[in-house]
């Protein structure tokens, strides 16, 4: 069984912050880190190793830098990592990602096929979920996006069963090998690295791939020029011209009359609010 | 479609993207063959008897964009025998559509990526809208991504505000967990497809009166052509059912409730209230709640009625997905947290104090005029 998991190198989000003159990105200090998601294909592609054996391949498209996202990747239990990188993938929207990533992943077909390529519900950063799909479509893989558990691999019958996160209910699709699965968050734990594993992802190599390695021949797919979104402004979201009507409950012993005091002014506020609540309660 | 600019894109972008997209050697000129592409196109989702509200909050936006344009706006519903995809577009046209495409199948009976990735690839193909909007959902994300790398085009997510530049889709969506907003264009291909979140943009006024035009389309394709299957559809039990994004009232807790015990008061003024709970990334994260429940740029859009934030300093993350509430009462111990910029009402004060008193303050309120109604 040969798995490919794609992952992303992401800046910590939750400790960005924008420049409050220039209206820029405050990178430095801002740690990079596997995209929190990815980690859940990545274990749920690993207990599948351990089930059925075969091996996990990392892939990841990105800076020289990422080899670090990797390499923490190897620590957990991965087989083998490859980064694919290259001057010419800058400025590349999920299309012309997709587009690369597809060709590295045919590269890697060539060596060993592959039964099935897992990517995160989406990124933290670019929030879009498109890259999986688009994987999907170019290979022809069968996509199972938003998938919460795998309830059966056939392997000699090449068969997948699994359940899918839908509006209002879960989806018990079957599908056939190879296929895309794009895994839900909070569906498996991430298991902790042990020694063995992060003393070989020290010692591994992580495989670098420049857009010629990948088997990438056409050009004008990847990065900017391989883009049809163009970034046309970039601007800091306006602020609330008012600030909130304050008040303050000091030591405590005003917080009834504080509270009494706010809800009059909600329910005053806003009208309908307080016969649709007692209607709703009444229900 | 776009990730988020890396950090010397989104300074080119700054200093003005379309140079710098004219000086890598793309082409942001509209191709000949690109401009017969007419008309606005909503992506009409709805699953077991239901249409999801986003296609009609969609539709309000699309009448602004096609207004602008001068074009036609068509909703598109793609479903099985026993889907009522005729009153779906009576229904669209009181929203705002001019037209509806229809195409049913068998095949097309609950959602599956590959025939519906046909299906409205093939209608885009043959009818040539300008521009498609979708849901961000399971069903629209997963749809939008698949059709937009078949046609190659641009597919802009999560939008929060879709207007008119020129004749071009101008798309903004926040980027960096919602520190910066960018606004993104397909120039050069077409159609411009965006998705927009649940809730993000606001029902429009049923006209009632308004009537519209069908055109249907067969699918050509059978069961065997489709490897996926479709076993069962198991509905989310009651009790899991959150239903956060069309909440009247929403209290969310955050970090500054300290732990998953104190996490509890939240879930107390809830029901006094009869409302649903949220929470902060923070708090999901550290398992005190449930994932579904998170507000935020990597979480739900809200716009509730009211939304009371106990314990939240209001991080843009989390702003991004509730500042669109009506009226909203932030609780926090710092008077200087960023939530008191935006919120209507503050109390500054431990929320483990404020919340248990709101509590006491509404359920005697409310128990009075409840004993009054009955």
């Amino acid at each position: 069984m040969h798995i490919v998991v794609c992952i992303k190198q992401v800046p910590d989000s939750a400790q960005i912050r924008v420049h409050p003159v220039t209206n820029t990105i405050m990178r430095q200090g801002v740690p990079a880190i596997v995209n929190p998601y990815d980690l859940f294909a990545l274990e749920e592609a690993l207990r599948l190793k351990d089930k059925f054996g075969g091996r996990v391949t990392m892939l990841c498209m990105g800076p020289p830098q990422a080899e670090d996202a990797l390499r923490k990747c190897l620590s957990f239990g991965a087989t083998d990592a490859i980064l694919v990188t290259d001057r010419s993938f800058a400025g590349a929207d999920t299309l012309a990602t997709s587009y690369a990533l597809t060709a590295a992943i045919r590269k890697i077909g060539q060596e060993q096929a592959v039964d099935l390529v897992f990517t995160g519900k989406q990124t933290i950063d670019g929030d879009t979920a498109q890259v999986g799909p688009g994987i999907a479509k170019r290979l022809g893989l069968n996509l199972l996006t938003y998938v919460s558990k795998i309830n059966e691999l056939d392997l000699d019958g090449r068969t997948l069963t699994v359940e899918r996160r839908a509006e209002g209910g879960v989806q018990r699709l079957q599908t056939t090998l190879p296929s895309l699965i794009t895994m839900l968050e909070g569906t498996n734990e991430m298991r902790f690295a042990t020694m063995d594993d992060m003393l070989r992802a020290g010692r591994c190599a992580v495989r670098k791939w420049n857009k010629d390695d990948a088997g990438i021949e056409d050009v004008s797919k990847i990065g900017l020029k391989g883009s049809p979104t163009i970034v046309s402004k970039v601007f800091a979201p306006k602020a609330r011209s008012q600030r909130a009507e304050m008040q303050e409950v000091g030591d405590g012993s005003g917080v009834n009359d504080v509270c009494l005091n706010l809800l009059q002014k909600i329910f005053t506020t806003h009208p309908t609010l307080e016969a649709e609540t007692v209607e709703r309660l009444s229900a | 479609m776009s990730e988020a600019p890396k950090p010397a894109m989104a300074a080119a972008a700054a200093a003005g993207a379309v140079k710098t997209a004219g000086r890598s050697g793309r082409s942001t000129e509209l191709p000949e063959h690109l401009k017969a592409y007419k008309g606005v196109w909503v992506f009409i989702e709805h699953d077991r008897g239901q249409v999801h509200s986003v296609s009609w909050e969609l539709m309000g936006e699309a009448r602004k964009l096609a207004d602008k344009l001068g074009v036609e706006v068509s909703g598109v519903l793609l479903g099985g025998p026993a889907d009522k995809l005729e009153d779906y577009a009576k229904e669209a046209y009181t929203y705002g559509a001019d037209h509806c495409y229809i195409m049913r199948d068998p095949v097309l009976q609950g959602y599956r990526n590959e025939p519906f990735t046909k299906g409205l690839t093939d209608l885009v193909n043959k009818h040539q809208p300008e521009i498609m909007l979708l849901g961000a959902t399971t069903m629209g994300r997963d749809l939008a991504g698949s059709v937009a790398t078949t046609l190659g085009t641009g597919l802009t997510a999560d939008c929060t505000e879709l207007n008119i530049d020129g004749r071009a889709l101008a798309a903004t969506r926040p980027t960096f967990g919602g520190s910066l907003l960018c606004t993104i264009m397909t120039l050069a291909y077409r159609p411009q497809m965006a998705t927009m979140r649940p809730r993000t943009a606001p029902m429009p006024r049923r006209e009632p009166e308004r009537s519209g035009d069908i055109i249907t389309m067969a699918l050509g394709m059978i069961e065997t052509d489709i490897v996926t299957k479709l076993l069962e559809f198991i509905p989310d039990a009651n009790r899991n059912t959150v239903n956060l994004a069309y909440a009247d009232i929403i209290i969310s807790g955050g970090k500054g409730l300290k732990n998953a015990d104190n996490f509890k008061l939240v879930w107390d003024l809830a029901r006094v209230l009869g409302a649903e709970v949220g929470a902060t990334r923070a708090v999901t994260q550290a398992g005190w709640c449930e994932t579904e429940r998170q507000v935020g740029q990597t979480g739900k859009t809200v716009r509730p009625k009211l939304y009371i934030a106990a314990g939240i300093s209001g991080a843009i993350q989390h702003r991004v997905g509730m500042e669109a509430s009506d009226v909203i009462v932030a609780i926090n111990t710092d008077a200087n947290a960023p939530i008191f910029d935006f919120a209507h009402h503050g109390i500054v004060g431990n929320a483990m104090q404020v919340l248990p008193a709101l509590t006491a303050a509404f359920r005697a309120h409310l128990d009075k005029r409840i004993r009054r109604a009955a």
